[in-house]
């Protein structure tokens, strides 16, 4: 697949015939935050942003998502039978989404579609639908760490394209059949064009400087691990919100419950945090993590060492940082894991 | 594809309460449509998620044994949300089960040894399925001596007599059922059974221990097992954790990097012996 | 380094030493700008990471409860009038916290700070006398500390530790400079249709993270009624009626009790303003009862006794 070009002054005719037959999501300012937008023009697009405050896992995994529905009423003859939801009835486009995220995904698709015969059809559905186009990080925040989790600022790994960022231009990488479609009618980038996008992803590569060593957690026996003594004190400041689990990309723990009005139902998951004593309490009062401790260690041994373990070497972190820069409590989770190692 | 999360509509044939505090009642459900007891294809030890529209699901272990036809068998406790409903319902109500979930006993690599099983309370419920199986005409001969010991608080809170009575009375298996405290008229055993296993001291050799009880029961069986020489990986355990899913997903019943409902319930005590205790 | 660090690491270090208590729980410089860590130093040596600075925007009071040991806190007005309230409902014993009680300079508004630069990455945020210093990735901008300071911290009526056992450096002025009353009064301008309608735009972007509730030391229950699941109280979605729920019933337990320490705000993630309702709360309760919490051992919270001749409206 060839590089390809397009002049950024000529986007919004890119976007705009994207959006006739597909639902086109992007990043896009309000005040100080970014958030997903839908667009249909390249009026409000940015280049120059870190990242979107939340991750786009809502896309694929909304927090709050209706599975299933049913008539609330025993003495209706279909009644009491769970109908399953209808699937998207249109794709959508995911533009300039940030590799990470898109990292993410793939991570995420390991533990969604982990039983070929029944996958999780509501994330598998969207997933099929969507088209994911990234742009490649040209100013990562001295919070991302990608480079030491299996990913980077120019990670091709879930995208069905790259842009890369060249100022009046930008490199179109198609990385997919799909994305080689949605390039058809893009020119072939020029050397310098494709030598320029190499340059940057050196600079950007070298730009991240904060790092996390798994080395010895990889080493260690799960138990050796969980009974680091670092356990002991990492949670004493933690106060047990979500805040964390909400932002980072590859959580993904839910909770499933039935809401009903008269006549109707819904069964509905929400997502669900492990930093929540409720998570794991049975009905009869016990608790397997029934501290602060074991619930801050569950969440940093699932993302680095129970994930890796269960999803061949993939690790539930992408290194975006959003946990760091939005835990009250200042838990760095490079600081964890460093320490974790130690 | 199949959606995991989409129960079997089912019907309730027949409810009966199960112990003399009224606490454990067992339901026997039928599939509405055949085909999906035809897809419903399950070995003892797993378990299904029994699920009530507009309360939700509980995880529970299936009593029933495939042989037994293609009706299902669930004792459940009174204790949730979910459960307490399910108590409240009636012959001919209709609801859901999902599954089979999870791994069952690893019954093929079972042939050819001797069997022992050791449950105390309710826990008794995929030893039950597991008995019958045993005991059918086509799997009796694939496995050596059986022992059951089985214990309840009193005589009104074993479950299953009827099928207790047929044990006891057969030749090819050694039942031993005991309830905690002397009462009048009992004439079987009396003890906890930690106790009835160090008297019975059943032999680890070419032999699996399947044991399934309330924490306390495990936490002093253990020793009595050792003591007799037996090893981690001839003891299998059936953990119960919070779940949701039911199928490795939502992320709150894992015991490690495993899951009780996908990976489990099922586990030999020598894995569990390398795994963190939340469970 | 400033003086009251200075100080506080010396006193944490002696007391330590001596045996007075067994922990030290202030804050330790955070890893992101504008971002302190709740830090619990147990030995001397540790006693050297302890800082006082004005982005120490948690309620250290929150760390006392259900902890065991004898524990030295560090605490501003608003942290000691909590453990007051703490001490009083019997979440923690008097004998059994030795307050190092300081002065408040004033917590800086992270939101605020992110604002003004909208877009952009924010390095390091340093406090130089009345400015702070912001450093992006490519700029360098020197802001009045004044203008950022968080709104509570601005309306502040004891910025000096109400209760304590040494008082760490000196006693500074009481207030913020701000008029708590002003914060309250947009509500009451409005009428209930407005209200109800700034209420809505105030809380709309809640994600029940329950980072407020979690930072917050008043919410101490065993079982928040938003996580009781038998029966269930609230839905767990993000549905307005939820999330409404959990915010009205959320500052209304805390009527009373609630000292505007702010600590909620910062927490959350995306902004929300909380004290757009807490606050018309406290000046109900501070004009009806002539009551402010925490200020002393002895009287009781209004809300938690009833008198014959109690107010019923607010005027």
């Amino acid at each position: 697949m060839h590089d390809k070009i397009i002049a950024k002054k000529d986007l919004d005719s890119f976007v705009r015939s994207l959006a006739q037959s597909r639902d086109v999501f992007a990043p896009v300012r309000d005040k100080a935050s970014m958030g997903w937008a839908q667009i249909d023009s390249a009026d409000n697009l940015e280049f120059d942003f870190l990242n979107t405050d939340f991750s786009p896992k809502a896309f694929f995994f909304p927090q709050n998502e209706r599975l299933m529905h049913f008539t609330n009423s025993s003495r209706d003859e279909d009644g009491m039978i769970m109908e399953e939801e209808p699937p998207r009835d249109r794709e959508q486009v995911l533009l300039n989404i940030r590799p990470c995220d898109a990292k993410a995904f793939c991570v995420l698709d390991l533990v969604f579609c982990q039983d070929e015969n029944a996958p999780d059809v509501y994330w598998k559905d969207k997933r099929d639908k969507t088209v994911l186009i990234g742009l490649a990080c040209k100013a990562p925040c001295p919070t991302c760490f990608c480079t030491s989790v299996n990913c980077g600022p120019h990670h091709e790994e879930g995208l069905d394209m790259l842009l890369v960022d060249l100022g009046e231009d930008l490199l179109a990488r198609p990385l997919t059949d799909k994305g080689q479609e949605l390039a058809a009618d893009l020119q072939d980038a020029p050397q310098e064009a494709v030598d320029q996008a190499a340059g940057q992803k050196k600079a950007s590569e070298e730009a991240i400087t904060s790092t996390v060593d798994m080395s010895k957690i990889n080493e260690r026996p799960v138990l050796e691990e969980y009974e680091h003594p670092y356990f002991d004190r990492v949670f004493e400041a933690c106060i047990n919100c979500g805040t964390c689990t909400f932002y980072c990309p590859t959580c993904h723990c839910f909770d499933i419950q039935d809401e009903t009005q008269d006549e109707f139902g819904h069964r509905v998951r929400n997502w669900d945090t492990c930093m929540s004593w409720l998570f794991t309490h049975h009905t009869s009062g016990h608790n397997p993590r029934g501290t602060k401790k074991d619930r801050v260690r569950q969440r940093f041994m699932h993302k680095f060492k129970y994930m890796p373990i269960k999803l061949g070497g993939a690790i539930g972190c992408v290194g975006c940082g959003r946990c760091t820069r939005k835990c009250p409590v200042n838990i760095d989770v490079r600081t964890v894991v460093n320490s974790m190692n130690e | 594809m199949n959606n995991p999360y989409l129960p079997y509509p089912v019907r309730i044939q027949r409810v009966e309460i199960a112990t003399e505090d009224k606490s454990l009642r067992t339901f026997d459900f039928e599939f509405i449509h055949p085909e999906h007891a035809e897809a419903f294809t399950y070995l003892p030890g797993q378990f299904a998620e029994l699920s009530v529209p507009g309360y939700g699901e509980a995880p529970i272990g299936i009593a029933s044994s495939p042989t037994e036809g293609s009706h299902l068998t669930f004792t459940v406790s009174k204790a949730g949300v979910v459960t307490s409903k399910l108590h409240s319902m009636e012959e001919g109500e209709i609801m859901g089960v999902r599954g089979p979930l999870g791994h069952p006993y690893p019954l093929g690599e079972m042939e050819g040894k001797n069997i022992v099983i050791l449950a105390g309370g309710y826990a008794v419920t995929t030893l039950r399925s597991t008995m019958v199986w045993l005991l059918h005409p086509d799997n009796r001969d694939k496995y050596g001596e059986i022992t059951f010991v089985y214990g309840a608080r009193t005589p009104g809170m074993l479950l299953y007599k009827d099928l207790l009575e047929e044990w006891d009375a057969r030749s090819d298996v050694n039942t031993y059922i005991t309830i905690d405290n002397e009462v009048e008229g009992w004439d079987k055993y009396v003890g906890f059974v930690p106790q009835i296993a160090d008297q019975v001291s059943p032999k680890p050799d070419n032999a699996v221990a399947l044991v399934c009880g309330p924490p306390v029961m495990i936490k002093f069986t253990q020793p009595v097992l050792d003591k007799m020489g037996w090893t981690g990986d001839q003891i299998i355990m059936s953990l119960e954790n919070r779940m949701k899913c039911g199928v490795g997903i939502c992320g709150r019943c894992n015991v490690g990097p495993y899951y009780v409902c996908k990976d489990g319930p099922v586990f030999t005590k020598a894995q569990l012996d390398e795994l963190p205790k939340e469970y | 380094m400033n003086e009251i660090t200075r100080q506080l690491r010396e006193r944490a270090k002696q007391l330590l030493q001596e045996g007075t208590v067994d922990c030290v729980i202030g804050y330790a410089q955070g890893s992101v700008p504008m971002q302190e860590q709740p830090f619990f130093a147990y030995t001397p040596e540790e006693a050297d990471k302890l800082v006082w600075t004005g982005f120490c925007t948690n309620n250290l009071a929150n760390f006392l409860i259900k902890r065991s040991g004898k524990n030295a806190v560090v605490a501003q007005g608003c942290v000691s009038r909590n453990i007051v309230g703490l001490i009083k409902e019997n979440q923690v014993q008097r004998e059994n916290v030795y307050i190092l009680g300081v002065h408040s300079p004033g917590m800086i508004d992270a939101h605020k700070v992110q604002n003004h630069f909208p877009g952009k990455t924010i390095v390091q945020v340093e406090e130089d006398g009345k400015d702070i210093v912001v450093q992006g990735m490519d700029f360098e901008e020197r802001l009045p500390r004044k203008k950022f300071k968080r709104d509570n911290c601005f309306t502040c009526t004891h910025r000096n530790a109400v209760l304590y056992d040494e008082f760490i450096g000196e006693e500074g002025p009481q207030t913020g400079g701000g008029k708590i009353d002003n914060v309250a009064a947009p509500w009451e301008k409005l009428d209930s249709d407005q209200r109800w309608e700034a209420f809505e735009q105030t809380f709309k972007d809640c994600i029940r993270c329950y980072a407020c509730r979690n930072v917050c030391p008043l919410c101490y229950c065993d079982v928040c009624f938003v996580d009781e699941n038998n029966p269930q109280w609230v839905g767990k979605s993000l549905h307005e009626p939820d999330v409404y729920t959990f915010h009205i019933l959320r500052a209304f337990h805390c009527a009373g009790r609630c000292t505007d320490c702010g600590a909620c705000e910062s927490a959350c993630p995306v902004g929300i303003k909380m004290r757009r309702l807490t606050s018309k709360i406290e000046k109900d309760i501070r004009q009806l009862y002539g009551y402010q919490p925490g200020l002393d051992l002895e009287t009781p919270a209004p809300l938690s006794l009833y008198q014959p001749n109690d107010p019923d409206v607010a005027e």
